[in-house]
């Protein structure tokens, strides 16, 4: 899901992984030699996995961040000149480049929320046990296993106006009087992105909710049983609550990758300025128009909107976490 | 007797050996000359075949190894890869394939080929081109072949409805109306009038200049470079375009690239296109379901008092300054140009040569009828204005579509619009000084 060759930021380490190393790294008071020797030893089995970040993940990063206070130029990376915040000024004052953020924050909610709703319906019927649930887990995963710019085109050629399969079949079972044109409209071409991310990451989303699923323990469902709470209550009371962390690490995995997302609008629009995302509008400056300094900016806001999103929710899932002990 | 004897063995065995030396160094000398060249090949339509062929009769020729590449058909998507290889100072590509927009873009990064191509030579070729094709003296382009918009339509179908050709965007888009109507009434619900490319692409800037040029309302920014955009007849130009848009177009051409119109019309769907010349012939290859009955004219005019016209486009071939080979990968862009070449090319895929004196050539008249008035297109044609806006011109075109695709599409006035994008390259070309 990242722009090709754009320098699109990642988030390093997963939240999940985060706490438990904190947990870790937290012990009561008075650590002891075994406690230290073995704090040596994990830095020295992370050293490699460091050393590889700091060169594929850090340093284009930084790199990036310098750039985007500079005029650098895409034709001539020597001759590029500390010119301040400039670039995030102009940025900032771009309509375009709001406008962007507008279409990606939408595209975002629109798209999570969809697929944790379907993906919480799709665990829960693979969680129950019926026969051939084998081969429906493995077929589930298929639409996740193309990769988007594949699957995109795909689906660019199914929402052809004239020729494409979609309104094919909305024609004749009569939803529609006339031809859409799905990717032509900013609006329609906006449910044409949903709609395949959609299909395309609630298969993930599914996945790691029925892990979750899957460990909670069956006697609290015998009890419950007992006691009589019907199935609507059972979820909303008991399922809800247990799978609230992996559900938020879930969710929060979704809504970084679709910040930056980047192939689903950039194949299925027409391209123009009203319909761009945040690493679109990035790719343009920085490619296209050849001013690396602009893009780098654009991208250096991209990654600060990703990482402060990040930061309040760590900061607010500890809260309720701490509230909840 | 025996010292002769022996003299002359010694002799023998010298010959012997100096041979199968020479004959190892030739061998070797051969092999080290043996060079692999890679050509990046465009996709549209039948490029990529015709490309390789031309590539893979070289090779044979020139005992060369060749290595063919392919890109993304939209002409600016192109360009960012191009930019990004070239900036890195790759040697994985030798000979680039480069719109006629860019050679004050890409310049820089390429060979200068007159060392390479005969000055006789060269003067065969449209004059235009190779002043375009000329950055700061030197020549970093050779002219490959060249292209402007044309207008084709259903002759069957006109006749069908006893209609003419249009000579004006008013007459056609009446005459799309008639055609598409009466079509949909007698059960062929997927028709519709006109096709073009309106994607917000390279493509709509060369459509788009079509509409404003044949009003006789400029080219964006001047030969002077004083932006001339915001004039009363670019404003018609765009209104009358805007007015297509779900009458006689499919609002799907809102997001159409060449091969989508093509589609369209090459399944029988469509009463009229706008594209280049390329596509004349795939329309009439065996498989069309429109084979003969397609012909092709200049754009209409915009009113009475305006001009036919089309937007000048074409390709060129230049060599990578950071080619491992750059001598071999001259010889294939000559290989590639001449008028061999150029003519095999016109005749099985309808390429536009560069040299005028294949638009006399009776083979090529026969299988391309309209290229004895194309030469008048082509004299006619509007250049982008991507001589005077230098490395801007990328987001001159940006800004110039996204205006055009904005009205299209119904989200704002010409007027308005236009007075915007005045504003904006004002600021972008610091006053004209670009």
């Amino acid at each position: 899901m990242s722009a090709p060759g754009a320098p699109v930021p990642i988030t390093p380490a997963s939240p999940a992984g985060a706490e438990t190393l904190k947990k870790e790294t937290r012990p009561p008071s008075r650590s002891s030699l075994l406690e230290r020797q073995r704090v040596r030893s994990a830095w020295m089995f992370l050293l490699p996995t460091l050393v590889v970040l700091a060169g594929v993940a850090g340093w284009p990063l930084l790199r990036t961040f310098w750039f985007a206070f500079t005029d650098a130029n895409l034709s001539d990376l020597e001759a590029a000149q500390y010119v301040g915040v400039d670039n995030f000024i102009l940025v900032m004052e771009d309509p375009t480049w709001w406008r962007s953020v507008w279409n990606t924050f939408r595209f975002t909610g629109v798209s999570v929320a969809l697929e944790t709703v379907l993906g919480m319906l799709i665990a829960l019927t693979l969680n129950t046990r019926f026969p051939g649930r084998g081969i429906m887990r493995a077929a589930v995963l298929v639409p996740w296993a193309i990769p988007t710019v594949v699957s995109a085109r795909m689906w660019g050629w199914m929402f052809h106006d004239i020729y494409g399969v979609i309104n094919a079949m909305l024609l004749s079972v009569g939803l529609l009087s006339q031809p859409m044109a799905w990717t032509a409209d900013p609006e329609l071409s906006m449910a044409a992105i949903i709609a395949v991310d959609v299909w395309k990451t609630t298969p993930f989303m599914a996945l790691l909710l029925l892990a979750a699923l899957q460990m909670l323990p069956e006697e609290i469902y015998e009890a419950a049983k007992l006691d009589g709470a019907n199935r609507v209550r059972v979820f909303f009371q008991i399922t809800l609550p247990l799978i609230r962390g992996p559900m938020l690490v879930a969710i929060i995995f979704r809504v970084l990758d679709a910040l930056r997302v980047f192939d689903l609008f950039y194949v299925l629009t027409t391209n123009s300025s009203e319909s761009m995302s945040m690493a679109v509008y990035a790719r343009q400056q920085m490619f296209e128009f050849q001013d690396l300094g602009l893009g780098a900016a654009a991208a250096s806001l991209l990654f600060a909107v990703i990482a402060l999103f990040t930061v309040a929710y760590l900061s607010l899932a500890r809260v309720t976490a701490e509230e909840g002990a | 007797m025996d010292n002769a004897l022996r003299n002359a063995f010694r002799d023998a065995l010298r010959n012997t050996l100096m041979g199968l030396a020479l004959a190892g160094a030739l061998v070797t000398h051969n092999r080290a000359e043996a060079a692999t060249v890679t050509i990046s090949c465009g996709t549209v339509g039948q490029e990529f075949e015709q490309c390789r062929k031309g590539a893979e009769a070289w090779a044979k020729k020139a005992g060369h190894q060749v290595k063919v590449e392919s890109g993304p058909t939209d002409a600016s998507e192109q360009l960012t890869v191009f930019q990004q290889q070239l900036s890195a100072g790759a040697s994985e590509i030798d000979v680039y394939r480069v719109d006629v927009v860019w050679p004050g873009i890409l310049g820089a990064h390429f060979i200068d080929l007159k060392p390479y191509i005969p000055a006789e030579v060269l003067s065969q070729h449209f004059p235009a081109i190779v002043q375009n094709n000329t950055v700061e003296g030197k020549l970093v382009a050779m002219p490959w072949f060249t292209d402007a918009g044309l207008l084709y339509y259903r002759q069957d179908l006109l006749e069908k409805h006893g209609q003419k050709p249009p000579t004006t965007w008013q007459e056609l888009a009446e005459v799309a109306k008639l055609v598409q109507d009466a079509e949909r009434k007698a059960g062929n619900t997927k028709m519709v009038g006109f096709v073009f490319q309106a994607k917000a692409a390279e493509t709509l800037t060369c459509n788009a200049l079509e509409w404003v040029d044949s009003f006789r309302g400029g080219t964006i920014v001047s030969d002077e470079g004083k932006v001339t955009i915001n004039n009363p007849k670019a404003v018609e130009a765009l209104r009358t375009a805007a007015s297509w848009i779900d009458t006689i177009a499919p609002k799907g051409v809102l997001s159409y690239e060449e091969e989508d119109a093509r589609g369209v019309f090459q399944s029988g769907n469509a009463v009229f296109m706008r594209n280049w010349p390329y596509a004349w012939a795939l329309a009439n290859a065996p498989d069309s379901p429109v084979k003969g009955k397609v012909a092709v004219m200049a754009l209409p005019k915009g009113g009475k008092d305006g001009k036919h016209t089309g937007t000048l486009g074409g390709w060129q071939l230049s060599v990578s300054k950071y080619s491992k080979n750059p001598a071999i990968a001259a010889d294939l862009v000559k290989y590639l140009t001449s008028p061999e070449e150029q003519k095999r090319r016109a005749l099985e895929a309808s390429f536009n040569p560069t040299l005028i004196s294949l638009y006399k050539d009776p083979d090529l008249l026969k299988a391309n009828p309209f290229y004895a008035t194309l030469l008048e297109t082509f004299t006619n044609a509007v250049a982008r204005p991507s001589k005077v806006t230098g490395p801007k011109y990328s987001r001159v075109s940006a800004d110039f579509r996204n205006a055009v695709h904005t009205v299209l599409s119904g989200r704002g006035k010409p007027e308005e619009q236009l007075k915007k994008l005045q504003t904006k390259l004002e600021r972008l070309s610091r006053r004209g000084k670009w």
